[in-house]
């Protein structure tokens, strides 16, 4: 084949994927970015320039803060714990251990499930009154709760919902990676008298580095892309309290039909996927080797 | 699996604590789900209370069949899955070649842009995406909701990375004997990324049988629902609150995923690792 022929057929093969991608993933983005500027149509209105209009809507809607904030800090709540879980149940279950193969089942489990099964399933467990949580409170003697409907335990309730949903999927990719791990280092540190805590805290742990690091940027995107169980449990509520960044867009762009607003919103998402596209990019890829 | 040395495992005292502490934490994982098959499957009346002379029933399941659509939900979610597992897996190979073994101007800018759906996907640009959906007069359909998800960067990625691991040599001797690119890649490539196929579809599959939130924007009628949106439209508005029928469908739903990786969990977990490794 000729140089050119081969550059034709390269660009021929790529064209159907990359024309659906221009479609649903790079065009939405910019037009997204244009429409942020433009007013919603309504009726026979159609859309008219309005400048940053909507931006400033934004800074003075306190809702918007209070999502964004919640979604912080509904980050920062899932993604060490999960991530510590995930990495204790790795180690668990790599060692010799009684039913290791049951124990990585119900580890696994809650990852293949639906998000909304989840979602079902907990609200029931989290019911005021009848609940199994409340139940097993009450039993102990404690005061009951309602767990979803009262604003100050309902995101962190939701909190425990997703570490139960991805602890599990991540212990795999540090299972994966301790199973590779060259068994020589161990008996090495062994011959030098290196304590157990020792040799995790100084060999393994830095050994995994690379997996903390893919699983934490997974879980990042997660934080801000999954908003399932919001729908599914407490529709942003109790007065806002479980609202999260997507979950606003949504109810802005499909409940109010506001989908200017919703872009100048969305704008915002974007803003926090691109830095962290960013730090995987330019710290990620220059501190860690893979392979 | 690689022989793991065990010089660093627990012993004693300390392992006894470490099984408990890990079967408590197993426990705990599978508490929600065990009490979703109780109230499940025994009457209402028990749906709160755990008696152990409870009598067993699929009296909510034969209800919750009944009140909702949900063959229907399961077909459109099946055919969801295939059409999209199907247009990716095509999509994905011809990218994944092109970029793994042909040199041409303008490639790492391509595949640069192909990365960017790694970060942001279908599943933020929600508003965008209905606006397109809308324009293209195929709101409310089934091909709908799967047409953003149809080029995975994710699989262009996860395949190119495989078929860079293939010899040379055997793409050269194919040529040789007048296979044409296309025909190398359909007689060597895709055989030798077998393992890498399997651990895409069933990531693909899982994924799109659970998605949600896209599905509930675009969907709006019974024929294009898929079940994950089913289910919800049957929770919220159907069914008031009656938990054992609610959970009954819950489980209805998640029925014929969990059924194959409780049947298939080795290649399940296996080739989530694969995905994930790069």
């Amino acid at each position: 084949m000729t140089r050119t022929r081969e550059w034709i057929y390269a660009w021929l093969l790529i064209a159907p994927a990359m024309i659906l991608l221009v479609l649903f993933t790079h065009y939405p983005a910019v037009a997204n970015l244009w429409h942020s500027f433009l007013s919603t149509p309504k009726g026979s209105r159609p859309a008219v320039w309005v400048g940053a209009d909507n931006y400033v809507q934004l800074v003075e809607d306190p809702i918007f803060w209070q999502a964004l904030q919640n979604n912080l800090w509904y980050a920062l709540g899932t993604i060490p714990v999960s991530i510590a879980i995930a990495l204790l149940m790795a180690v668990w279950v790599h060692g010799k251990i009684a039913g290791r193969g049951l124990l990585r089942l119900a580890y696994f489990t809650p990852t293949m499930l639906p998000m909304i099964a989840v979602a079902n399933i907990w609200m029931f467990f989290y019911t005021p009154e009848y609940g199994l949580l409340e139940q097993v409170t009450k039993g102990l003697g404690f005061a009951s709760h309602n767990w979803l409907g009262s604003k100050s335990p309902a995101l962190a309730s939701l909190m425990v919902v997703t570490v139960w949903k991805e602890a599990g999927f991540f212990m795999i990719f540090y299972l994966a990676a301790l199973q590779s791990m060259s068994p020589s280092l161990a008996e090495a540190a062994a011959i030098e008298g290196a304590s157990r805590w020792y040799f995790f805290r100084r060999i393994t742990f830095p050994l995994l580095m690379p997996v903390t690091l893919f699983v934490l940027v997974n879980a990042v995107i997660n934080a801000f892309r999954l908003v399932d169980h919001i729908v599914v449990m407490t529709r942003g509520g109790p007065d806002n309290a479980t609202a999260l960044l997507l979950y606003y867009i949504y109810e802005i762009g499909f409940r109010f039909w506001d989908s200017a607003y919703a872009a100048a919103l969305t704008m915002v998402l974007l803003a926090i996927l691109g830095l962290t596209a960013l730090f995987q990019f330019f710290v990620l890829e220059r501190r860690t080797h893979y392979q | 699996m690689i022989s793991a040395s065990h010089v660093y495992d627990s012993r004693g005292v300390v392992h006894g604590l470490e099984t408990v502490a890990a079967w408590l934490l197993g426990f705990l994982w599978v508490l929600p789900l065990l009490y979703a098959f109780w109230t499940a499957f025994h009457p209402a009346e028990f749906s709160t209370r755990i008696a152990l002379d409870a009598p067993l029933t699929l009296e909510n399941f034969v209800k919750a069949w009944r009140a909702a659509p949900f063959a229907r939900y399961f077909f459109n979610t099946v055919v969801l899955v295939t059409m999209v597992l199907a247009a990716q897996l095509v999509l994905v190979t011809l990218a994944a070649y092109a970029f793994a073994r042909f040199s041409f101007p303008g490639r790492n800018l391509l595949f640069a842009l192909v990365l960017v759906q790694l970060m942001i996907m279908p599943d933020v640009l929600i508003v965008e995406n209905y606006r397109t959906m809308t324009w293209l007069g195929i709101k409310d359909t089934i091909l709908a909701i799967g047409l953003p998800y149809m080029a995975s960067a994710f699989g262009i990625f996860l395949l190119r990375q495989t078929f860079k691991t293939i010899p040379r040599e055997l793409d050269e001797a194919a040529r040789v004997e007048g296979c044409s690119p296309l025909g190398v890649l359909w007689k060597v490539y895709v055989p030798l990324a077998r393992p890498t196929y399997i651990a895409y579809a069933l990531v693909s599959v899982s994924y799109h049988w659970n998605n949600f939130l896209w599905p509930l924007i675009i969907t709006n009628s019974v024929e294009s629902r898929p079940v994950t949106v089913g289910l919800q439209v049957f929770a919220s508005t159907d069914q008031g609150i009656d938990w054992s029928i609610i959970t009954a469908a819950t489980l209805l739903t998640t029925a014929p995923l969990l059924v194959a990786f409780l049947l298939f969990q080795r290649q399940f977990v296996a080739s989530f690792m694969r995905a994930g490794i790069r």
